[in-house]
């Protein structure tokens, strides 16, 4: 979006913005005091809860970057597995038969995410609406049926991840466990400086009316461009995690759709196109899971069902009946004026 | 290399194809929405019609007969009920809603079938084949789906430019609103629409059932087949869309004789050159989303 789009403050008038409501101090006091006591988790809880953390925090990855797409931008991409596998791939290749350092490799990871989302943005932003959804399918396909035919990463049986094999298991996923939170953090806060930044503002008004939006200067398909390189680029940090994660990339489970649908599901149910809602999503996901997970496609089938009846009935999520649809806001991206501007005395 | 051979083969599975995206078409067309479990429902057609032919034993055409109505039935009470809700500016919910969709059909289906390769059969007809001179073969079954395609396609097309009920339907996909002045309800127009896509996915399900092999997952591929049908030959183009289903069978079954393990993947790559460079189609309609 252009500078001169926006209004010009003059000398002598004093606007004083306050990003900070008492909610978003009390919100964000209390997601600290959450992420120490998830950090210290692993000393207190035995290790099958730490490692089925760390699914969740992928899944909250996902979730978080997918409703920057669909909830912000109105991409609905089912094909962000296309990402996941790329960054899983990347992984492999960068930490373990380039021997670079795991964090290094993570970032360069997203970084390979990000730059192959520029090129898909060119061919899917031809697609409207539904169409763009299965254009994304296509494009996660085709990577999958390319991966597959490289012999350097294991062709269709996949690769191992072995840059961690040193560590013990105990200290081997209480280190996966920390990266992911690390990780879920860091794709929080990118979040939060996204949406405060004058690009989220121009997001924000994208995903309030599109029409206005685009006639009040905002240049549409450039900030619906940037956040679709941002979903890919945390899709493939998501990647990364699962290849750290499970020591094995295999290309039927990295590309699977059902990435997809437990992202949809986890952003639908907690409130798409807030910041708080993929957070209360992923926590009525984790309750469902330890309820339902035994019953296989049944676990599936009423994940849908939950699904559809939360677009129908409930549109805001869980976080929509909370917050009332909007008025209250965890995180500091709410904008309030103290005070009117003062003429200059 | 004699591509003559796959080129043939190549526009009669096109007929196929085109079944499928006829639908999906027809449901774009009226209510700007892409129903994401239409594949699933195809399959869905597919293992309804396995089991009355195991429980009947009548052949997979006779027991169409009573699935194509039903599936029609199904396609009307679902967009009476839920899809109509979910229909407004924004795609979101109805995206959200049949990939819901998608997901529960897939798993029922699992739940009561297996995850086996399941096939459907006619017979000797299976594998009945013409012999032309250059020692082509035609398949008598995929013949008849081609034609069978071109007859749906051209019913269909008539039926929406010379009835009074196709007019309302382009009518209401134009302006519900002063549709509905006129003492036309467009929801029951909208859900007709749906039943008629749902009537031609169970043919199209049914079809492909016995051209190829099934299983409760192989409906995402019907669908981005379909899509990728209606993309190449331009939105809003019934005609069109044979064309584009040709040319996506073509590119399946070229690849095909090339390197038989890369046929999916060819013809994923002739989509995207079509959409990196031919984005409105062969039939180079504009139409708004």
């Amino acid at each position: 979006m252009s500078q001169s789009t926006m209004p010009k403050v003059t000398a002598g008038t004093s606007f004083n913005i306050r990003r900070w409501a008492p909610t978003s101090i009390i919100g964000t006091g209390s997601f600290l005091a959450i992420f120490v006591v998830l950090a210290a988790l692993p000393y207190m809880v035995n290790l099958s809860l730490v490692y089925s953390m760390i699914d969740l925090f992928i899944l909250l990855i996902l979730a978080m970057t997918w409703n920057m797409l669909a909830g912000y931008g109105g991409m609905v991409s089912v094909g962000q597995q296309a990402f996941i596998g790329v960054g899983a791939y990347s992984m492999v290749v960068i930490a373990d038969q380039l021997g670079m350092n795991i964090f290094l490799a993570i970032a360069l990871s997203a970084v390979v995410c990000g730059l192959l989302a520029i090129p898909v943005s060119f061919l899917v932003f031809r697609l409207a609406g539904g169409y763009f959804a299965v254009g994304t399918w296509v494009i996660s396909e085709v990577v999958r049926l390319t991966v597959v035919q490289v012999p350097e990463i294991g062709g269709g049986s996949g690769a191992s991840f072995g840059a961690m094999s040193g560590l013990s298991k105990e200290l081997r996923i209480a280190t996966s466990y920390w990266i992911a939170l690390a990780a879920v953090a860091l794709v929080l806060l990118a979040c939060v400086l996204l949406i405060r930044s004058k690009g989220g503002l121009a997001l924000t008004a994208v995903r309030d009316d599109v029409t206005a939006a685009s006639t009040s200067g905002v240049m549409v398909t450039a900030i619906k461009r940037l956040v679709f390189v941002f979903a890919g680029a945390g899709a493939g940090i998501a990647g990364a995690l699962i290849a750290i994660s499970s020591l094995r990339v295999q290309p039927d489970s990295v590309f699977s759709v059902q990435w997809s649908a437990f992202m949809i599901f986890i952003v639908v149910v907690g409130g798409v196109g807030t910041l708080e809602g993929p957070i209360f999503g992923v926590i009525i996901f984790w309750i469902l899971k330890q309820l339902l997970a035994d019953y296989g496609p049944l676990y599936l089938i009423c994940l849908g069902a939950i699904g559809i009846a939360f677009v129908l009935f409930v549109r805001g999520g869980i976080w929509g009946l909370v917050s009332r649809n909007g008025r209250v806001e965890l995180f500091p991206v709410g904008y309030k004026y103290s005070s009117l501007p003062k003429i200059d005395r | 290399m004699n591509l003559l051979d796959p080129i043939i083969q190549g526009i009669l599975l096109g007929g196929l194809y085109a079944l499928f995206a006829a639908g999906l078409s027809l449901m774009f067309g009226v209510m700007r929405i892409v129903n994401l479990a239409y594949g699933d429902f195809a399959v869905l057609a597919a293992y309804a019609s396995l089991v009355v032919v195991n429980a009947a034993l009548v052949n997979p055409l006779v027991a169409l007969v009573f699935i194509a109505p039903a599936m029609a039935l199904i396609g009307y009470v679902l967009q009476r009920t839920i899809l109509q809700r979910t229909l407004g500016l924004s795609p979101l919910p109805s995206l959200l809603v049949t990939f819901g969709l998608s997901i529960i059909v897939q798993n029922l289906l699992l739940m009561f079938g297996s995850a086996d390769q399941q096939r459907l059969t006619l017979g000797d007809i299976d594998t009945a084949s013409i012999v032309l001179p250059l020692d082509i073969h035609i398949g008598v079954f995929p013949l008849a789906v081609f034609i069978l395609a071109i007859v749906i396609l051209s019913a269909l097309s008539w039926f929406m430019a010379s009835t009074q009920y196709g007019r309302l339907v382009r009518a209401v996909s134009d302006d519900p609103a002063t549709v509905e002045l006129q003492g036309v309800n467009p929801k029951q127009i909208f859900a007709l629409a749906t039943a008629i896509a749902f009537g031609l996915v169970a043919v199209a399900g049914v079809a492909a059932g016995i051209q190829t092999s099934f299983n409760p997952t192989s409906g995402s591929m019907l669908l981005i087949f379909a899509f990728e049908a209606v993309i190449i030959g331009g939105l809003g183009s019934l005609w069109g869309t044979l064309g584009g289903a040709m040319i996506l069978g073509v590119a399946q079954t070229v690849g095909a004789a090339f390197a038989p393990a890369q046929q999916i993947l060819a013809g994923h790559l002739v989509f995207l050159i079509f959409l990196a460079f031919l984005p409105n189609g062969i039939s180079r309609r504009k139409v708004r989303a």
